[in-house]
């Protein structure tokens, strides 16, 4: 899976002067910005400031109004929903599933894109459903309905659909912000591993400033719809800057344990 | 599928068999009762000319009385259940059914407005039937819901079914109006509402049997892409399906099979509910085998509900009254037993 095109322009999507907005209420504003593959980007903001707008504009849900975005060089507009949907994949925060659709019937569903219109599963299919279904430690739960599972096992059942896909590219929409941390850290694991193994990228919206710390490469900052700070996490994960896009008092130093840069709250007055 | 042995194939025949046998069965039941083997040789004799020359007597009343009414019956209840699964599905609602985006009302004052129209004496062209009122009437609604609905460039089922729900009400109270204006006629119009299939023709049929076999066909070719959209707009969208077209096409299709099926039978309710509702209960959600399971079990069960108020039951119950007092009690049960799994 690694590398299947080559790429001459080096970035994987590029968004030039990107905006847009629902009615007059602007979401994003002159965004512009490189996603590079085989990284891990966390992109980070309050409430309402545009995360989960770029990830719909990055895999064509929403159309920009103004500005450009190029997906391997190609415009985006150009990408035909299957083709991408090859490419891409996105995990939402909440996965509801209605009727009693089986985990690995759920599972199979990302392998549609891959599919003709009379074509089933073959054999490959059915190894690479079984891969990521144990990838993601799901795979005792063949044929329970989603519906009944705990929030963290629906998550990973999420997460392995879109692994299904064999996309390039990981979208999470705060994907684990509402597991507790045992189901958090084993999905954003799982979800590492692929991007050391096999180079698949990740933009993840996230809301937690230190899971993004050990989980990313990298940060974007996003505040009322624009780009405020944006690099590695050393470069960027400093005090100043979570005052400005939070407006919250914080200290950020390096923790032996996690093996990276952690932040600390203090509650104001 | 892998994950257990695969009954659809055998379950699809087990049920296409059973549509055979309740139809043949039908046919044989009525005033005057004509043996099975009967019914065989004159269906055989007028397709094939073979065989010897049947009885005319039976011949008739088989091939002009019986036949066109329990075909009616099959494709009726077939096409309401296949688009009652359709629109649970795409309107990922489990209470929707074919009636939900007001096509029956629609045709319920289509007909309705003829019938008082003819109570007033207005001598109106005699292509100008009820049939004709009542599909006018349907597609016409579904038009203003569609376009109530389509200011939402999503096409959102919540703007569906509440445009559905508010055309709808404003065309039973119209109706209503109808109703009273019809005054001591009131019965024609009640006795139309409640659904009869004792009206079909084979003219009927010639209409009835393309656009449901069609539509089935459609259905079936994208029932796949029905299972997806149980996940959600947006996931459905990142697998690659255009689900607002997706929507528009389904929504389309399907209710041209109901407009027609209620043209020719009135309003025939809890079939569109309770089949695809009872079938996803025993054989699972998979829409791949539960659209093609839904049209034989609502074709089953049409036929043998028609068979009942037409030849064992004293006097002709409006069928639409007889499938709601045995589907209600059905459905009321599944709904128990589901809570007790926990659902």
């Amino acid at each position: 899976m690694v590398d299947k095109r080559p790429r001459e322009s080096g970035a994987l999507w590029r968004l030039d002067g990107i905006g847009f907005g629902y009615g007059s209420q602007p979401v994003l504003d002159d965004f512009s910005y490189q996603f590079e593959q085989g990284c891990c980007y966390g992109v980070l903001g309050p409430n309402g400031s545009g995360k989960t707008t770029l990830l719909d504009l990055l895999c064509g849900l929403l159309v920009p109004e103004s500005g450009a975005i190029l997906f391997n060089g190609r415009p985006l507009a150009d990408w035909r929903p299957r083709a991408l949907a090859r490419q891409v994949a996105l995990v939402p925060q909440e996965f509801m599933v209605d009727f009693d659709f089986s985990v690995r019937m759920v599972v199979e569903m990302g392998r549609y894109p891959h599919l003709g219109r009379f074509e089933d599963l073959d054999d490959r299919d059915h190894a690479l459903v079984r891969k990521v279904m144990a990838e993601l430690a799901i795979d005792g739960l063949d044929n329970r309905p989603v519906n009944r599972l705990s929030g963290g096992e629906k998550q990973r059942v999420a997460v392995a659909r879109a692994l299904a896909q064999e996309p390039e590219v990981l979208l999470l929409d705060e994907a684990t912000s509402n597991l507790d941390i045992f189901h958090t850290l084993s999905i954003l694991g799982a979800v590492r591993g692929r991007v050391r193994s096999e180079g698949l990228t990740v933009i993840a919206a996230m809301h937690d400033l230190n899971q993004a710390a050990f989980f990313c490469d990298r940060l974007l900052f996003l505040k009322h719809g624009r780009l405020i700070s944006h690099g590695l996490i050393d470069e960027v994960l400093r005090s100043d800057v979570i005052d400005e896009v939070y407006g919250v008092q914080a200290q950020v130093v390096y923790n032996d344990y996690s093996g990276c840069r952690q932040v600390s709250f203090r509650a104001s007055d | 599928m892998a994950r257990r042995p695969d009954h659809s194939s055998m379950i699809g025949v087990l049920l296409s068999v059973l549509l055979l046998c309740a139809m043949l069965i039908s046919a044989t039941m009525g005033f005057m009762k004509i043996p099975a083997a009967q019914v065989v040789a004159v269906i055989v004799h007028k397709i094939t000319g073979f065989g010897a020359v049947p009885d005319p007597v039976a011949a008739g009343i088989v091939l002009d009385v019986r036949l066109p009414r329990i075909i009616g019956a099959a494709l009726v209840g077939g096409s309401l259940a296949v688009c009652g699964a359709v629109f649970q599905a795409i309107l990922r609602n489990p209470l929707a059914d074919p009636y939900t985006l007001g096509i029956s009302s629609g045709a319920a004052f289509g007909a309705s407005l003829l019938i008082v129209l003819q109570v007033f004496g207005l001598a109106l062209p005699a292509f100008l039937s009820i049939p004709v009122f009542a599909f006018a009437g349907s597609i016409a609604t579904l038009f203003v819901v569609l376009a109530l609905a389509s200011g939402d460039r999503r096409l959102s089922s919540t703007s569906l079914i509440l445009s559905g729900v508010i055309v709808a009400a404003i065309l039973s109270a119209a109706i209503g109006f109808l109703k009273f204006l019809a005054d001591e006629q009131v019965g024609i119009i009640i006795f139309w509402l409640m659904g009869s299939l004792s009206g079909i023709s084979w003219t009927n049929i010639a209409l009835l049997f393309p656009v449901s076999c069609l539509g089935l066909v459609v259905c079936l070719l994208f029932s796949r892409e029905l299972n997806i959209m149980a996940t959600g707009e947006r996931t459905a969208a990142t697998l690659g399906i255009h689900t607002a077209h997706l929507r528009w096409m389904l929504l389309f299709v399907c209710s041209l099979m109901t407009a027609i099926s209620v043209a020719v039978s009135g309003i025939i309710g809890f079939v569109g509910l309770i089949v695809p509702h009872l079938l996803r209960h025993l054989f699972g959600p998979d829409n791949r085998r539960l659209v093609l399971f839904s049209f034989l079990t609502g074709a089953v069960l049409l036929v043998v509900a028609d068979t009942l108020t037409r030849a064992v039951l004293p006097s002709e119950v409006p069928i639409g009254v007889l499938t709601a007092l045995i589907g209600g009690p059905v459905f009321c049960v599944i709904f128990k037993k589901r809570q007790r799994d926990g659902r």
